[in-house]
C-alpha cells in the first residue's frame, strides 16, 4: 500500500466515521441504520492505519496485497449495507401496505356509518 | 342466514365492472358484492358503486394480491362466513359462483378452486402461459399428492378459517397462486377443484404479460421453495 493511498483511506475512514456520528447527532440518521456504516468506517481506519494487521489479513486470504484487502472489505460492507436496506425496505413495504388497507377499511366504515345515520 | 361475499379486485375496469356486478346480483342476489378499487386511473369505483357494489378504495395502487387481501380483511371484520373471489374483467362467469361456493358451505372443503381444465371447455391461452400452468400444476400435484389442474385460477371460494390465514403476513400478496396451495396443504387446509368455464381474457395486456411474466415465474419458483423450506408459514403465529 502506498503512503498516499494509506493517508487517503485513513481520511476516508475518519470522514465516514465522523460524518455518521454527526448525522446521528443531528437526528438525520437513526441509530439503527448507523451501526453498519460506523463499522465500515472503523474497519477502513483500522486496515489503513495498521499495515501489519492488513498484511496479516492478506496472508490469511492467500497472500493478497493489503490494498486489495481494503477494497475487499469495502465491497463486503457495501453489500451488507445494501442487504440491510433491502430488508428494511421489505419491512416498510409491508407496513405501508397494511396502513393503506387500514385507511381503505376505515374510510368504508366511516362512509357506511354516515349513510346509516342519514 | 349465512353471509357470503363476492370479492372482486379491480384496476382500470370501468368498461366491464358494471356488467360483472350486475351479473352477480342477477345470479346470486343473496350474496353481497365488494369491489376493491386498486386506485384505478379511470372511474371503476364510481361505476361499480352505481352498479350496486360496495366499494373499498385503496389510497394508492397496491397490486392484485394486496387488493385481494384488503377484501379478505373487510370480509373478516364484517363477519362474512364465506368469500368467493373473482376477476373484474368478466373472465369468470357468475353462473358458477354458487357451484363454487356450495362445497365450501357444505363443509366438504375449505377452499374450492374454479378449474378451467377439468372438463374440456375449449379455453385457450397463449403457449407460454400454457407451459407455466403445466409446470406449476405438476409441482403442486407432486407436493400435495393430489391432482391440481388449474393452480393459477383466481376464481375461488373459501371459508372463514382460510380468511383468517389470508389476512395474516403468511399470505403472499405478490402474485398469490401455486405457492398458496402448497401453503394450504402444509397447514392441513383442504382444497378441491370445481370444473368451471372461463372466457378468454379480453385485455391484450394483463398482469402476467411482458417482463412481469419472467418475474412471475422467478417469484413463483422462489416462493414455492421457501414455502417448502419453512417449518411454519410466516405470520401464522403457530
Amino acid at each position: 500500500m502506498t503512503g498516499e493511498l494509506r493517508v487517503f483511506s485513513i481520511l476516508i475512514g475518519i470522514f465516514v466515521f465522523v460524518g455518521i456520528i454527526e448525522l446521528v447527532r443531528q437526528r438525520k440518521l437513526r441509530e439503527e441504520y448507523s451501526w453498519l456504516w460506523l463499522l465500515a468506517g472503523a474497519s477502513i481506519l483500522v486496515l489503513s492505519s495498521s499495515y501489519k494487521f492488513a498484511l496479516l489479513l492478506g496472508s490469511m486470504f492467500g497472500g493478497i496485497l493489503p490494498s486489495t484487502i481494503l477494497y475487499l472489505f469495502a465491497i463486503i460492507f457495501l453489500v451488507l449495507i445494501s442487504l440491510h436496506y433491502s430488508v428494511k425496505i421489505s419491512q416498510l413495504h409491508n407496513q405501508v401496505k397494511n396502513l393503506a388497507q387500514e385507511v381503505a377499511l376505515l374510510k368504508e366504515t366511516l362512509k357506511d356509518g354516515n349513510s346509516q345515520s342519514e | 342466514m349465512m353471509k357470503v361475499l363476492v370479492l372482486i379486485p379491480a384496476y382500470n375496469e370501468s368498461a366491464r365492472i358494471a356488467e360483472v356486478v350486475k351479473s352477480i346480483h342477477d345470479t346470486v342476489p343473496d350474496y353481497d358484492v365488494l369491489v376493491v378499487n386498486d386506485c384505478s386511473r379511470d372511474n371503476t369505483a364510481a361505476v361499480a358503486e352505481a352498479a350496486g357494489a360496495t366499494v373499498l378504495r385503496l389510497p394508492f395502487n397496491l397490486g392484485y394480491g394486496s387488493a385481494l387481501q384488503s377484501g379478505f380483511k373487510y370480509a373478516l371484520r364484517k363477519g362474512y362466513e364465506y368469500v368467493v373471489q373473482m376477476d373484474a374483467d368478466g373472465q369468470h362467469p357468475a353462473k358458477y359462483i354458487r357451484e363454487l361456493a356450495e362445497p365450501v358451505i357444505q363443509g366438504l372443503t375449505d377452499v374450492a378452486i374454479g378449474s378451467r381444465f377439468i372438463r374440456d371447455t375449449g379455453y385457450t391461452m397463449p403457449f407460454a402461459k400454457k407451459i407455466g400452468v403445466f409446470i406449476f400444476s405438476t409441482i403442486v400435484s407432486l407436493v400435495t399428492g393430489k391432482t391440481v389442474k388449474d393452480p393459477t385460477s383466481g376464481f375461488q371460494a373459501l371459508n372463514r378459517k382460510v380468511l383468517q390465514l389470508y389476512v395474516s403476513d403468511a399470505y403472499p400478496v405478490d402474485f398469490p397462486d401455486a405457492d398458496v396451495l402448497i401453503m394450504l396443504h402444509k397447514l392441513g387446509i383442504r382444497f378441491l377443484e370445481v370444473p368451471v368455464e372461463m372466457r378468454p381474457n379480453p385485455k391484450q395486456k394483463t398482469m402476467h404479460s411482458g417482463i412481469a411474466t419472467l418475474y412471475y415465474i422467478f417469484k413463483m419458483f422462489l416462493s414455492i421453495l421457501v414455502t417448502l423450506l419453512r417449518k411454519e408459514p410466516r405470520g401464522t403465529g403457530r
